[in-house]
């Protein structure tokens, strides 16, 4: 199927304004008919599902946490991207579109990346609204910092929890209405399935954790807002939760999953430390500032103490290899860059999987005192996981799995190529491209649910009569029994391995395989390996515990259940871009210095792969990247 | 890297059902482990010994998304100051220790199973007055509204409440007051907060009282055990902000829904 992805016509810089104004509108009493259902109530799916009660739509909000504030977005430390300019330094719309294209490695939709950075400057004037505590100057005036990937400060932030305080804005806005009326939410309720009738995603199929009941919601539209796949790797800097099950499941209905080989791993995360591990936990990049990267140069050095090697024999590879940057090249190059260095022998900690990062110099020019000002909460973080002080000794780090690129296909409305189903934030995959910059990441989300989806979604809904399905329909029933049995299944297997046992396998498999450097004998061991995992997977997975109550195991079943198909996409898609860009680094595609050598010529599209019943063979569908306004270039850091 | 052996007691319950203590021997615990850690590992022997895992809530596991909760031998969160449970590690415990392990307990947080309770009263406390009033599109821009340094890290200060309920497990009373008193703090200091927080003030103690929690002795057992630290001096300042409106209120009578007006 051709794909349309509906950019607008005209300029770049007149794409959103002119779509916007052709946009079909639905009169405000005609709205309250419609119900869309949002699924995520993190920032995409909290703004959206607030934003669309506020203009008198019903909205039915589901997430499987205990409340909507504890959706993922909350941990997100860093900042929020918009181009205010208020540092006077030269920012701009179009200086911020352009950053996010060339971080994105040229992968990304040159479209939606300018919609979203003119959308930016609205985000943070939102947020102020709404009581968010960002960081102010003396004067009363907004601060900002700035971030990896650009050379203005224009990053909004708010102590080291930028994340939480904008998703509790976009909760308060939510509360308010469902205060209101307007949103129905539904905590500690998971969907299990999308329901698709006539070609149109039309409803979905639900679990409530506490009581088991599964049920089945009807709407005029569908949003998913659900985050995205990198605890496909088990061990990440993502919550327990998150999962992919929701876009997993839209896919085997007929929506395209595009780009899923994009993930991003972040250089700077605290090591694992044994086999009970069960997530990993991020140390802001902004440490990379006054920290310097190293590894001992002698791989017999590695087990002394970090004191006891001397200067000389130290490699701070960062500096060596990348003397313009030094410790702050970008996240996929120094992740890439510590790999390399423990595959060489020469990692430190246990298991030889971790780098030094150290603060000694910067201690010693600015004092402690400084230091701990800068970096004291996450000092204490570090201290209180690693039992270490990182002022005594350097802190070590090593790379883990962050964020993910790729998601569901969504054309410049946000609607999948399935009807009525609407892709939101991290779960889609149009505005990053191969590799995400920093701070960019909250703006997408509440980019996508304050002030896309509530104008992108009345063209779809204009066309549809509304309520005209209930759950009466028999596809809907249909959906439940297949639900229900799905369940019956997991709690009657009576296998003898637990859940957690299959998805750690999974994602140690995933990690060597389909990690930070991919090569084409492994990805192809790994498409092997992930069938027979699966298969033992059905075989003896253990569930114990009924499915009438809650049951933390039976959730657990029913997500690392989709991990296992969609782990193999991840590898097919892995294995059929030959090329590397941004955080899919494939090991025959490189320069003679190591760095990411891209194949415009054949790989300048985004690949929308559509389920055909079989695993093994899925179809690839491709959209053609244009770059009209950013010329096409090597990412040079040297 | 040492191995510890402990006894665990831990709370075993269905929801709507009398709940005990279950004796459990965790033995060869990596020290290095977190809490949470800790019972996976628990949990792990338990279905490989054909019994049902211990339930407990937990998502991001690193102290930020406030999910997490269990009282350890006796306090919220654990022993370990300003510190949630998920952030608690087993170098913290000696081998032989005894660790009790129980629910958030308050009325107004049911269990649901196990260690997992029920802490929907907080979302409706939010819902009846927990925001401003502000349409999507309809903000001044965001410079316009000029905000002093202190007044924005005081608000910085409540807003870093991540609404686990340790405040209520704590409390004798089960009082939820720090936590609402962070909550209608952070609007109620800030200028953006300023044309609803009567409004705010009366709704959200009144949804407070409704709900079942307890009243505030000032005995800040909830501060000590808030992994925030968030202080209560936000009580104070609820305190005040609710004696004046309803006082206003008693005087001016009760101040209508003003949307709509049809």
């Amino acid at each position: 199927m051709p794909l349309d992805s509906k950019i607008p016509s005209g300029p770049m810089a007149m794409k959103w304004s002119k779509h916007k104004q052709d946009s079909k509108l639905i009169n405000p009493k005609n709205k309250r008919k419609y119900t869309v259902l949002v699924v995520g109530s993190g920032l995409a799916g909290s703004s959206a599902a607030a934003t669309l009660s506020e203009l008198g739509y019903q909205v039915k909000c589901f997430c499987f946490q205990d409340s909507a504030r504890r959706a993922h977005s909350i941990a997100a430390q860093g900042g929020i991207n918009a181009a205010k300019n208020y540092q006077n330094d030269g920012d701009s719309v179009h200086r911020l579109f352009y950053d996010t294209v060339k971080g994105g490695d040229f992968r990304a939709r040159e479209a939606n990346v300018h919609r979203l950075a003119e959308v930016s400057v609205n985000i943070i004037d939102q947020c102020v609204a709404q009581g968010v505590p960002f960081a102010r100057e003396y004067g009363g005036g907004l601060a900002n910092r700035s971030f990896g990937g650009a050379q203005v400060s224009r990053t909004f932030y708010a102590r080291g929890q930028t994340g939480q305080q904008l998703l509790l804005g976009a909760y308060s806005a939510l509360n308010k209405e469902i205060n209101r009326g307007g949103v129905k939410m539904y905590p500690r309720t998971e969907m299990l399935d999308v329901v698709v009738i006539d070609g149109h995603a039309k409803g979905i199929i639900t679990r409530d954790l506490v009581t088991g009941k599964i049920e089945a919601h009807a709407g005029d539209a569908v949003l998913l807002c659900t985050g995205g796949y990198g605890n496909v790797f088990y061990l990440s800097t993502n919550a327990m939760g998150c999962n992919v099950t929701a876009t997993w499941r839209a896919h085997k209905k007929g929506a395209y999953f595009a780009n899923p080989c994009y993930t991003q791993i972040h250089p700077t995360c605290i090591p694992v430390s044994g086999d009970y591990q069960s997530k990993l936990t991020l140390m802001s990049e902004s440490l990379r500032n006054d920290g310097r990267v190293w590894v001992p140069k002698n791989a017999a050095d590695c087990g002394k103490p970090p004191h006891q090697i001397p200067e000389e024999a130290r490699d701070y590879y960062l500096e060596r290899k990348y003397p313009s940057f030094g410790n702050l090249a970008p996240r996929d190059i120094s992740s890439r860059a510590a790999k390399e260095a423990c595959d060489d022998g020469r990692g430190v900690g246990p298991g030889g999987r971790g780098v030094y990062l150290d603060f000694a110099e910067s201690i010693q020019q600015f004092g402690q005192k400084t230091i701990a000002e800068r970096y004291g909460n996450l000092f204490d973080m570090y201290e209180r996981i690693t039992g270490e002080s990182a002022y005594k000794q350097p802190m070590r780090i090593y790379p883990a799995v962050h964020y993910t690129m790729g998601g569901l296909w969504v054309d410049y409305n946000l609607m999948s190529n399935l009807p009525g189903l609407h892709v939101l934030g991290e779960a889609n995959f149009s505005d990053h491209g191969a590799n995400r910059l920093g701070a960019s990441a909250l703006m997408q989300g509440l980019a996508d649910g304050y002030f896309v989806i509530p104008t992108t979604i009345a063209p779809y809904l204009v066309t549809q009569k509304p309520g005209s399905i209930t759950t009466e329909h028999p596809e809907f029933k249909k959906a439940l029994e297949e639900s229900r049995a799905r369940t019956h299944r997991f709690l009657n297997n009576k296998g003898k391995r637990s859940v957690d046992s299959f998805h750690r396998e999974l994602g140690l498999l995933v990690w060597d395989k389909c990690g930070m450097a991919r090569d084409k004998a492994g990805l192809t061991e790994a498409l092997k390996r992930i069938p027979e995992l699966r298969e033992e997977f059905w075989q003896n997975v253990l569930v114990p515990g009924s499915g009438e109550a809650a049951n933390p195991e039976l959730e657990k079943a029913g997500r690392v259940a989709d991990f296992m198909e969609f782990a193999e996409l991840l590898c097919q898609d892995a294995l059929h871009r030959e090329e590397s860009c941004g955080g899919h680094f494939r090991t025959e595609h490189q320069y003679p210095d190591g760095e990411a050598r891209r194949d415009d010529e054949n790989f300048c599209y985004a690949a929308a792969w559509e389920y055909t019943g079989n695993l093994a063979k899925p179809t690839l569908n491709k959209e053609p990247l244009n770059f009209e306004e950013v010329h096409l270039a090597v990412r040079s850091y040297k | 890297m040492s191995l510890l052996n402990l006894h665990l007691k831990v709370w075993r319950q269905n929801r709507g059902q009398p709940g005990h203590f279950q004796d459990i021997e965790a033995k060869d615990i990596p020290d290095h482990a977190s809490f949470l850690e800790m019972m996976d590992i628990v949990n792990e022997r338990l279905i490989q010994a054909g019994q049902e895992p211990v339930a407990f809530d937990h998502d991001c596991r690193e102290g930020i998304c406030g999910m997490c909760s269990m009282q350890i031998n006796g306090i919220p969160h654990g022993p370990e100051k300003a510190t949630t449970t998920c952030q608690l590690h087993m170098r913290k415990f000696r081998t032989g220790d005894t660790i009790w392990i129980e629910p958030f307990r308050a009325t107004a947080f049911p269990v649901i199973k196990d260690l997992m309770v029920d802490r929907g009263a907080f979302d409706r406390i939010q819902q009846a007055g927990g925001f401003v009033t502000v349409r999507t599109g309809a903000a001044p821009d965001a410079n316009a509204i000029l905000i002093g340094k202190e007044v924005a890290d005081a608000a910085m200060d409540a807003a870093a409440c991540i609404g686990c309920g340790a405040c209520v497990a704590a409390c004798k009373n089960a009082s939820a007051m720090l936590f609402v008193s962070a909550k209608a703090g952070q609007l109620n200091s800030l200028p953006q907060g300023q044309p609803e927080k009567d409004r705010r003030t009366l709704a959200m103690v009144r949804q407070m009282d409704k709900e079942g929690f307890g009243n505030c002795t000032n005995q800040y057992e909830c501060e000590a055990s808030c992994p925030k630290e968030i202080s209560v001096r936000w009580i104070t300042k609820l305190n005040r902000d609710y004696a004046a409106a309803a006082m206003k209120e008693a005087f001016v009578g009760r101040q209508e829904s003003s949307d709509g007006g049809e």
